[in-house]
Order: C-alpha cells, then sequence, then structure tokens
C-alpha cells in the first residue's frame, strides 16, 4: 500500500526511482482511492482510459534514465484546459462534446516531463463561480463536509488533491478560484504572477486577469509544478521572462509582512477565521518575521471594481460561442436565431447573468461610468499595493471571510457569492503572485473546516511566498 | 433601476434567448449587483484615465504561412456542428427578397 496521504512529488520520485513502487503501480493506487472516494463528492467530471498506459511510458524512462522529477506524477487537470483528443468542456453543455484540437503550453511542458494525466475535473461553467455549484455536471462536494461546498471555480482540481485522488493539480484563477477553494480543502493553491505562466489553450474568461496555477498539499509541490510550467511563450504575448520584474527584496534573512489591518476588521468576517489568522501572524512572528501594520487606502474597491472589469471581459470573450465553428448548435429560424437559441440553451445561468451584465457596462451611455473608471481604479489600487512593497516583502490577509459555505447557502444572491472573493480579486486586479496556505480549522457542527491565510508578493516574485509558506507549514 | 426591456435589449445584444420568467429574476439580480457595484462611483481618489502599458510589450512576428497537418485540419471541421467537404457550413445569411 502507498501511503497517498503524506506523498510528496519528491518522496514519489524517489520511490520510483529506488523501486519501491513503479508508476503503474502509483497511477492504480490513484485510480482505486478515485472510484472509493469520488462519487461522493464529484471531483472528475472524467477519468482517462489511458492513465495506465501513460504510466507505463513514465515506467520506462526510469528504466532507460530519461526520468526527471515529475516523470510518472499524477496530475488532475481542470476542464477549462486543452489536452488535445481529449474532451475539454469547461463544465459547459455548450462543449458538452467538444474535443480539443490542440494541446495547452502547460500540458505540452507537463508531457515533456513525463506526469500521468488522470482525468479532468469539475469547476464553475467556464470557470464563473466561487462554489463549483454552477457547473452543468453536477456540484463538487468538500471532502471534509460534504453538505458544503468544495469552493470555486477550481473545485475539483482541490478536491482532488485533497482527498488524494492526485497528488497535483492545475486549475485557473481569475478572481481567486484556486486560492479559495485550496483554503476551503485544506491544501496550498498558487495564482502566479500575471503572464508567468502561458494561458495558451486555456479557456479564456477575463483575460487581463486569468491566470493558470497548480494545487498541491505542500509549498515545495506546488513550487515544483510552477517551475515546470512557467515561463515566455511566443503564443501567449502577455507571457513575461525571468528579467521582467527586477527584484526589491527588502527583509535580508526573512522577508518582512505587512498586513492590511483596516480591511481584516469587517462585520463579515468570521470570528474563528479572525482568531485563526491572528494565531497564525504570531506563529510567523515566532519563526522571526517581522511584521508591520500596512495602509492600503483604495483595497475596499477591489470587488465592485473586479466585477465590473471582469463582466466586461466575460461578455467579450463568450462571444466566440456561437453554434458555427465548434460545440452546441441549435436550430433556430435563420442564421441570426441559431445564435440566440444556441446560446440561450448552451449558457448556465451565471454565464447568461455576466454576459448580461458586461454587455451592460460596456454598453454606451455606462461605459465612462463602469467601465473606464473602474479601469482605473484598478490603477490606483495597484499604485496602493506597489506604494505597501516599498516597506514590505509579502502581504498577508486571509484567503476567505469564513470556512466553506453550505451547497445551496448563496445560489439565490449573487452579491453574497461574489463576497466570497473579497480577499482574493486584489492580486488578479494588480497581476501579483498570491499564494494561499493552510492555516488550522474551524470546527462546525462537529466537522473541521479548513482555513487559510494568503500571502501576496511583488510582481514576479514567487520565490518568496514560497519561502515564507514553506516556514509556515515547517517544511 | 433595470427594466425588463433593458434585459431584453441586453439580451438582444448578446444574442442570448432568454424566456419570460428568468427575464424577471435576471432584472433583479442584474439591479442588486449594479447598486454593490455603484460603490466604485463614490471614489474621492484622483483618478488618471490614461491606459496602463505595464512592462509587458507587443510581440511582432513575420507574417509566414504556416502549413496545418491534414489531420489537424480534419480535427478542427470535425468539432464543427455542421461540414461540407472542408468547408463549415451556414445557413444562407442573405435573404431573398
Amino acid at each position: 500500500m502507498i501511503d497517498l496521504k503524506t506523498l510528496t512529488i519528491e518522496k514519489a520520485h524517489k520511490a520510483m526511482k529506488d523501486g519501491d513502487f513503479s508508476a503503474v503501480d502509483l497511477a492504480q493506487a490513484y485510480i482505486d482511492n478515485i472510484e472509493k472516494k469520488d462519487k461522493d463528492v464529484h471531483a472528475y467530471l472524467e477519468i482517462y482510459s489511458d492513465v495506465l498506459e501513460q504510466a507505463k511510458e513514465a515506467d520506462q524512462r526510469f528504466k532507460n534514465g530519461s526520468a526527471t522529477l515529475l516523470t510518472g506524477i499524477p496530475v488532475a487537470v481542470k476542464d477549462n484546459i486543452l489536452i488535445k483528443g481529449r474532451i475539454a468542456s469547461s463544465a459547459s453543455k455548450i462543449l458538452e462534446n467538444y474535443h480539443a484540437v490542440y494541446s495547452a503550453t502547460v500540458i505540452e511542458k507537463l508531457k515533456k516531463e513525463g506526469v500521468v494525466f488522470l482525468g479532468r475535473t469539475n469547476m464553475d461553467e467556464f470557470a464563473m463561480g466561487g462554489s463549483t455549484e454552477n457547473s452543468a455536471f453536477g456540484v463538487t462536494k468538500n471532502p471534509h463536509d460534504p453538505s458544503r461546498v468544495a469552493g470555486g471555480s477550481s473545485g475539483g482540481s482541490a478536491v482532488s488533491v485533497a482527498m488524494d485522488g492526485a497528488l497535483v493539480s492545475l486549475g485557473s484563477d481569475t478572481g481567486g478560484s484556486i486560492r479559495q477553494p485550496a483554503s476551503f480543502c485544506g491544501i496550498v493553491g498558487l495564482k502566479p504572477t500575471y503572464g508567468a505562466v502561458s494561458r495558451y489553450g486555456l479557456m479564456a474568461m477575463g483575460s487581463s486577469l486569468d491566470q493558470i496555477g497548480p494545487f498541491g498539499k505542500t509549498v515545495a509541490d506546488v513550487e515544483t509544478v510552477f517551475d515546470i510550467i512557467k515561463g515566455n511563450d511566443a503564443k501567449d504575448g502577455t507571457t513575461i521572462s525571468p528579467s521582467t520584474y527586477e527584484s526589491t527584496r527588502i527583509g535580508k534573512k526573512k522577508p518582512i509582512l505587512g498586513v492590511p489591518w483596516h480591511f481584516l476588521s469587517g462585520d463579515g468576517i468570521d470570528k474563528d477565521v479572525l482568531k485563526n489568522f491572528k494565531e497564525s501572524l504570531e506563529k510567523l512572528k515566532n519563526l522571526g518575521y517581522e511584521i508591520q501594520d500596512i495602509e492600503l487606502p483604495n483595497i475596499s474597491y477591489s470587488l465592485p471594481v473586479y466585477y465590473v472589469i471582469m463582466s466586461a471581459e466575460v461578455s467579450s470573450n463568450m462571444s466566440r460561442f456561437d453554434g458555427v465553428k465548434y460545440g452546441l448548435h441549435v436550430d433556430g429560424r435563420d442564421g441570426i436565431d441559431d445564435y440566440f437559441e444556441t446560446r440561450g440553451a448552451g449558457f448556465g445561468k451565471e454565464v447568461r447573468r455576466r454576459i448580461l451584465l458586461g454587455t451592460y457596462v460596456l454598453s454606451s451611455g455606462y461605459y465612462d461610468a463602469y467601465y473606464n473608471r473602474a479601469n482605473a481604479l484598478r490603477r490606483v489600487i495597484t499604485e496602493d499595493f506597489t506604494h505597501a512593497f516599498e516597506k514590505v516583502d509579502i502581504i498577508v490577509t486571509l484567503t476567505t471571510p469564513a470556512p466553506a459555505f453550505k451547497i445551496g447557502e448563496k445560489t439565490a444572491d449573487p452579491v453574497s457569492m461574489y463576497l466570497e472573493d473579497i480577499f482574493t480579486v486584489t492580486a488578479n486586479l494588480t497581476g501579483m503572485p498570491a499564494i494561499s496556505i493552510p492555516s488550522g480549522y474551524s470546527e462546525i457542527g462537529g466537522k473541521k473546516l479548513p482555513l487559510g491565510i494568503q500571502m501576496t508578493a511583488r510582481h514576479g516574485d514567487e520565490k518568496t511566498l514560497f519561502e515564507a509558506g514553506k516556514d509556515f507549514l515547517g517544511e | 433601476m433595470i427594466t425588463i426591456k433593458e434585459v431584453e435589449k441586453l439580451a438582444e445584444l448578446a444574442r442570448i434567448k432568454i424566456d419570460d420568467s428568468e427575464k424577471q429574476s435576471l432584472s433583479k439580480e442584474i439591479d442588486s449587483i449594479l447598486s454593490y457595484i455603484d460603490q466604485i462611483k463614490e471614489a474621492t481618489v484622483d483618478i488618471d484615465y490614461t491606459p496602463i502599458a505595464g512592462p509587458v510589450h507587443n510581440i511582432f512576428r513575420e507574417d509566414i504561412v504556416s502549413d496545418t497537418s491534414k489531420e489537424d485540419r480534419e480535427r478542427i471541421l470535425n468539432e464543427a456542428p455542421d461540414r461540407e467537404g472542408d468547408f463549415i457550413a451556414v445557413k444562407k445569411i442573405i435573404a431573398q427578397n
């Protein structure tokens, strides 16, 4: 029996190299565990039929000496990232039977290392949501309490790792879609710097916000995957190179931490969560970190600004689904009516809502008041962060205002669902990297619900996040 | 206040068919979202509307035709709901008279 619970990339690699178990054994162990557990949580939309063949190829690489650290590592992939020849549906009816015609750059990179792709994971349709309740194919449940949500939109990817149904996984994060489910499920999730990871082959949601990032049980695993998938890509014009941002780290021995206390004392914040946050800071202090109180004067505008920009970008990105080139087609009276029928039948409720909202904020007469103003405020917020980073190296906040909520609790009120993203959207607006790290539990109704803290760093400075994250978790 | 008529107009612009009961709920939901978003109108900071260029620059490349393999072309065409030979088929766009 392979102990999946404590398995890391490094341990798995060593075991496969030493011949303790093979890549096939490892893949089989994960498949067995998925068969046992997935029916209760629904993390996966599909388990690939060729998993063991992939694992056999990985074993070959161990035999012929071409294995790397990621060879044979079982990976789950969010359903909005393309793998050539396989279905990628974004958990939407409109792409239910769509087979990807090319592979995403991140997939090509992982393939080169010889990872084993286990399957594709459930998500909010087109990554729009914070609970994976907006999937057209059923909700993903939290493994710590199946009456609660896993978070979202990358809920399936988070649960796949949390239930030991994959060693690591890939998600995408437009406003918190990696960090929030990581926090709800008690694992590590990274939203890299905007442009650090190529989005070629990721279905676009908010193009100025989207990033692909990894989930793992440890910071080291997340770092290992990030180091492989990052890098400049001619196929994504927004990608950066290591020299795009220069390092301006202040803390010599340990990074200096800043906490925007003025933003963390609102009414909506759970008491247990705040208590846990204070304990986490105490722990960091005891580890030798200097912690300062910082001001981010305009941070309270982040969420409304985000919802204007994101919905505007959604409304234009979703226009490609027309029932002509690929995906669902529903016949109407004439050519233009085909669009209405196809898009009406193919898009779920939240997607329709966001498209209409985006159409509204971009329409003439409202463009200046909403879209233009939101973009200008986005710049102000980014400048606040840049200013704060003149004094500190990491900004620490909560990841979410409360632990995982009950399934159905927030579906009737979109604004209450949107408020889930209050601490996470800033990193997407500023483009800065942010990581959620498990920080303990809150006990509710006899169930231990995971909590997380979020660390944000300067553009291009994921390294500092990994350093502090490992320190915090004692890795 | 977003009226049902405005929801209909937005749905028309966005090319989405929406039934009557959803028009009702959408007008309420969009209203509540907008009243939350309206905070941004209250911001009193000095606002600079010049777009930010950022550190990422345009990438140019030569306009060279790169051939797609026959298999890839087939894959792409096979994803289309309707095809005729090597073309994606659509309904007639220009109506008679």
